[in-house]
C-alpha cells in the first residue's frame, strides 16, 4: 500500500494551506468581534503548520516539524495573554468589538 | 496526476468548509465548534502525512487547551449573544478584495515557480523517536527558550487578569457609561 504523499503532490496541500490562510486573513480582515480575530489568527497559524508540515515530510527532513512545535508554542503563549487581554478589555468598555479601541489613532 | 485519494480529498473540504464557518457563524460559540472540528481535520491531514507527534500534540494543544480557553472566556462573558455591530457591505467587499487578491498572487507565484522535486520524501521523519532526538540534539536551547516563554506568557496572563482596586472604579464607570447610553 502507497503511503498518502505518494499519492498527493505537494501542490494539492499548498493550495489547501493558502486557502485557509486566505479564509483566516479575510476574517481577520473582516469581522469585528475580538474573541474572532484571535481564532481567525489561529487559522492562519495552522495553516502555516500544515504546510511546514507537509514539506518536511516530502523532504525528509524533520527540522520543519520541529518549527510546527515551536509555532505551537507561541500560538499557545499568544491565545493566553491575548485572552487575559481580552478579558480585560471586556472589563473596561463591556464589549468584545475593536471598534471602541481607537484611541490611539494619530 | 491521478485522481486524489479519499481520505484527503474529504478532509480538505471538511477543513475548508469549518474554515468558511468559522469566519461566517455570528455566534461566536458555534465559530469555537467549527474551529474546533478544523483542528481536529487538520489532526487528520497531519496523520496522512506520517506525523505522529505533531498530531496528537495539535489535538492536546489546540483542541484541548487552546479552544476550552477560549470556550471558557466566551461562557465567562457571556459573550454567546453578544451582537456584533452591523457592518457596511463596503467592509466585506474591501475584505474580500483584499484576502482574494493575495490568494490570487499566492497561487499565481507558485504555478510560475515551476516543477518542485523533492528528493527524499520519508514516512519516518514525524515519528517520536527521530524528532526527539534532533529536538534534544539540534534544537535544546530554542527549547528551553521556549520554557521561559511560556512562564513569562503564563505571568503576563495572571498579571493582566487580576483585579486591582482602580479597575473597580473603571468597570462602574464604564457601566454608568453604557446605561446613559
Amino acid at each position: 500500500m502507497n503511503t498518502v504523499f505518494q499519492q498527493v503532490d505537494i501542490s494539492h496541500y499548498i493550495y489547501l494551506s493558502t486557502v485557509l490562510f486566505c479564509i483566516g486573513l479575510f476574517g481577520v480582515l473582516f469581522r469585528r468581534n475580538a474573541i474572532v480575530l484571535l481564532m481567525c489568527i489561529e487559522l492562519m497559524l495552522n495553516s502555516v503548520n500544515l504546510l511546514l508540515t507537509a514539506f518536511s515530510t516530502y523532504m525528509g527532513d524533520s527540522s520543519g516539524q520541529l518549527f510546527v512545535f515551536f509555532i505551537m508554542v507561541v500560538a499557545a503563549a499568544e491565545a493566553a495573554v491575548g485572552l487575559a487581554i481580552l478579558v480585560m478589555i471586556y472589563r473596561n468598555t463591556r464589549s468584545t468589538t475593536v471598534n471602541f479601541l481607537s484611541n490611539l489613532k494619530g | 496526476m491521478s485522481s486524489l485519494p479519499i481520505p484527503f480529498l474529504v478532509l480538505s473540504f471538511l477543513t475548508i468548509l469549518c474554515a468558511l464557518y468559522v469566519v461566517s457563524s455570528k455566534n461566536p460559540v458555534h465559530s469555537v465548534l467549527a474551529l474546533i472540528v478544523a483542528f481536529f481535520s487538520i489532526s487528520a491531514h497531519y496523520v496522512l502525512l506520517n506525523a505522529q507527534f505533531l498530531a496528537i500534540v495539535n489535538l492536546m494543544v489546540y483542541a484541548g487547551a487552546i479552544m476550552v480557553l477560549f470556550l471558557f472566556v466566551l461562557m465567562l462573558l457571556n459573550l454567546g449573544k453578544a451582537a456584533e455591530p452591523i457592518k457596511s457591505n463596503a467592509w466585506a467587499i474591501s475584505a474580500a478584495i483584499s484576502a482574494g487578491s493575495i490568494l490570487l498572487i499566492l497561487t499565481a507565484a507558485f504555478q510560475r515557480s515551476g516543477e518542485q522535486v523533492y528528493r527524499n520524501p520519508s514516512d519516518s521523519v514525524g515519528l517520536v523517536k527521530n524528532l526527539g532526538k534532533v529536538l534534544f540534539g539540534e534544537y535544546l536551547i530554542p527549547f528551553e527558550l521556549s520554557g521561559a516563554l511560556f512562564i513569562g506568557a503564563m505571568v503576563g496572563a495572571v498579571l493582566l487578569g487580576k483585579r486591582d482596586s482602580g479597575d473597580h472604579e473603571s468597570a462602574a464607570l464604564a457601566e454608568e457609561k453604557g446605561e446613559n447610553a
